[in-house]
């Protein structure tokens, strides 16, 4: 019992890190149809550029970690923006309207470059970074093993919870988040009603990569270590969430990183833990055979 | 806005100086917000823990570079008169065109080229080496070309197939100790049954989802070759396996008492370039089996329900065309010459791990067939060539290999979106000259 609890939490705050990545993901599919698979490198490269402003920070001499922890994430986030919108500007812009394997080729291209892009300006080796909150809650305890819930997984949790809930007013509330909606609906009818499709594009690309920076982070203070190839795997796992949760839907995103971590974890932690990855996409293969619109998503009309 | 302010310039003679310098200037300013994290500032390990390292001067260039290639870039839009753009579409497309009518010559001779490649004057063992390479690559994106180019089925996992065929080859060859020549088929076999197990439950979905569950599976072999240490021995990879022979008779130096090698028997000295020529020509002869096979099977009825398959999916059910069988096909021959692909892989190497089996092979080999124009065979051979063999002359700028392969992929995508041989002939095609073409004959 305790050890189950001990890793639905792990779950859930592996699970938010996920979520984080895959709002992107089902993001840009949803308003353009295609996989952006430079995503989860661009999840690198705010990891990357987190710890290089936690490094400074700690130059500077800003130690208390609420204040080192919010300008991180602000500053991350403003910069790894740039990344999201230079990709789009530069690998799929001018692909719009050609036809479908174009723009994934691109960012297949995208995501070999910045991988190396990364590896050569950082250096291949692991970066660790040391502790950045330390303790915890002991939630149960028995002779043979404690139940702990760090400060780390509580910030991380809550962060999320507050992205996400900054995220879904956005969308919900405001002119960008309209424009968004109308854009996934229907292009030329937003267009010709006065959207600035482009515009709206490049902001959905920019308000992803600030999210999947802020998921960088957060797996940066999590795991403590990084190195230039974390993208991939964590974009493909995230990408997999997406399409659990039901492509084009941003409360399926966040339902889907949840089971994939929650997955994964209870997979490490009761079977092996080498083949997690595997299923985490055996899950995704079942889940597009038996409901192939995800768990959450709008059936797809086949049109003539 | 810009095709109107080329116009009056056309028209004036001169240019918006104010409008470029602005543009270059937004450009700096992007380029300076990408650099100031990950260019200007190197995290690196000290002893206890992470220093940094600053490198203002990189971004200072990063800066000044862009803003002078924004500036060049945005003055030759202005002054150039428009609609140059779709006249050097064409231009390339009449290229294309001639190109692809050029091959049914031109193919020929490359054959005879590429056979006497290892006798010219210049070649070397060098030279064979990465022509090798290059044929193995012409072969996967060619076997690649029947999933992709001709049923349409976007595939990131081509890797794995790959893989079935190299373990399978090495595995069959170290426990049951048979030769290559009993292998190469089996091989083909394993990688076209796993096609069809991985095909049959997938093939249903569409498009990009297609493309992952492809993506996922090409991770699952791999992680399973990785971690299944008493099969395959994980990540140590299995080593002396065995060398293909011409038709019995070994590439060895030392002969065992009362056998002959390939060298006694021709007569010949021992030298070590009779094993690569030979390596060479096998691969090879694999290739253009696997092109012969291509070009046959278009013109049967399965192929032609691949092409059909690929253009609309709802119009041939509506003919009679079963979907799931005829795109099972194509994953299944496409999985057999990327089998073919792998052996031949395995007994060069002479070793292999899951090192060598990464998405990065799948992107290779999807790129070579995309760049390359889909479905034009030609096109793949020009991608292969100028990918494979481009990126090989860059050998000592290794860590600059990949990136330049990753920007290059994005450049030739943004230039051509439809591949650098885009032009594609139907088919088939009405026979225009007699009456009967109005009347729907569909064969020549």
């Amino acid at each position: 019992m305790e050890y189950f609890v001990q890793q639905l939490i792990n779950g859930v705050t592996l699970g938010a890190i996920y979520g984080l990545i895959a709002i992107g993901y089902t993001m840009v599919y949803g308003i353009i149809g295609m996989i952006n698979f430079a995503h989860g490198d661009i999840f690198m490269i705010g990891a990357f550029v987190g710890l290089i402003a936690f490094l400074i920070l700690g130059l500077v001499g800003i130690t208390w970690v609420p204040l080192a922890l919010l300008i991180v994430l602000v500053v991350a986030m403003l910069l790894t923006s740039v990344y999201g919108w230079t990709v789009e500007r530069i690998a799929y812009r001018p692909l719009r309207g050609s036809h479908r394997l174009a723009p994934l080729i691109s960012a297949i291209g995208m995501s070999i470059f910045l991988q190396n892009y990364v590896q050569l300006l950082q250096g291949a080796r692991v970066r660790p970074m040391p502790p950045v909150i330390q303790g915890g809650i002991t939630l149960m305890e028995t002779e043979t093993f404690v139940v702990q819930l760090s400060y780390v997984q509580i910030m991380i949790v809550l962060v999320t919870v507050a992205l996400m809930a900054i995220f879904a007013t956005i969308i919900a509330r405001t002119a960008l988040g309209r424009a968004q909606r109308a854009c996934e609906q229907d292009r030329t009818m937003a267009a010709l009603l006065g959207i600035n499709v482009d515009r709206t594009i490049s902001l959905t690309f920019v308000t992803g990569a600030g999210l999947a920076s802020v998921a960088g982070i957060l797996f940066l203070v999590y795991y403590g270590v990084i190195d230039f190839y974390i993208g991939f795997l964590a974009g493909i796992k995230a990408f997999t969430a997406a399409v659990l949760g039901g492509i084009g839907s941003l409360p399926g995103a966040m339902l889907g990183g949840l089971l994939i971590g929650l997955i994964e974890t209870f997979w490490s932690a009761y079977f092996t833990i080498e083949y997690k990855d595997v299923a985490a996409f055996s899950i995704l293969v079942l889940v597009l055979i038996f409901r192939p619109t995800g768990l959450l998503g709008r059936p797809e009309v086949e049109k003539v | 806005m810009a095709v109107e302010a080329g116009k009056r310039a056309a028209l004036e003679g001169t240019v918006d100086f104010q409008a470029i310098l602005k543009e270059a200037g937004l450009a700096a300013l992007v380029a300076f917000g990408l650099a100031i994290s990950i260019v200007g500032v190197r995290t690196v390990t000290i002893p206890g823990g992470l220093g940094l390292e600053y490198r203002w001067e990189w971004v200072v260039i990063a800066v000044v570079g862009v803003f002078l290639g924004r500036f060049a870039l945005a003055y030759r839009r202005e002054t150039r008169s428009p609609g140059r753009r779709a006249e050097r579409e064409e231009a390339m497309d009449r290229i294309g065109a001639q190109v692809q009518r050029m091959a049914k010559v031109a193919g020929p001779l490359l054959v005879v080229l590429a056979i006497a490649l290892p006798w010219m004057p210049f070649s070397n063992r060098y030279i064979v080496d990465i022509a090798t390479l290059v044929v193995m690559y012409i072969m996967l994106g060619w076997g690649l070309n029947i999933v992709v180019g001709l049923a349409g089925l976007l595939d990131l996992g081509y890797v794995a197939f790959y893989a079935v065929g190299a373990y399978s080859y090495a595995l069959i060859a170290v426990y049951f100790d048979l030769s290559f020549w009993i292998c190469l088929p089996l091989a083909g076999l394993f990688a076209a049954t796993f096609g069809v197990l991985l095909g049959f439950p997938v093939l249903r979905l569409r498009g990009d989802y297609l493309a992952i569950v492809t993506l996922g599976f090409g991770e699952i072999i791999r992680v399973v070759l990785l971690n299944w240490y008493e099969f395959t021995r994980g990540p140590d990879g299995i080593s002396g396996i065995p060398r293909p022979s011409f038709f019995g008779l070994p590439f060895s130096r030392r002969v065992q008492e009362g056998e002959q090698s390939f060298h006694t028997f021709f007569g010949l000295d021992f030298s070590s370039m009779h094993r690569i020529v030979f390596l060479y020509y096998l691969i090879l002869a694999l290739a253009l089996i696997t092109n012969l096979f291509t070009m046959r099977i278009r013109k049967l009825p399965v192929g032609r329900a691949w092409e059909a398959l690929r253009e609309d999916e709802i119009a041939c059910r509506s003919l009679g065309i079963n979907p799931t069988n005829t795109k099972l096909t194509a994953f299944a021959i496409g999985a057999m010459f990327g089998g073919f692909a792998g052996s031949f892989f395995a007994t060069r190497q002479g070793f292999i791990s899951p090192e060598s089996f990464t998405f990065v092979e799948s992107a290779v080999i999807l790129a070579i067939v995309v760049l390359g124009g889909m479905g034009s065979q030609i096109g793949v051979v020009i991608a292969a060539v100028v990918l494979i063999g481009g990126t090989e002359l860059f050998r000592e700028l290794e860590q600059f290999r990949m990136l330049a392969f990753g920007g290059l992929m994005v450049l030739i995508m943004v230039w051509r979106p439809r591949g650098l041989l885009a032009h594609r002939d139907p088919t088939m095609l009405l026979d225009t000259d007699s009456p009967s073409a109005t009347a729907g004959k569909s064969s020549p």
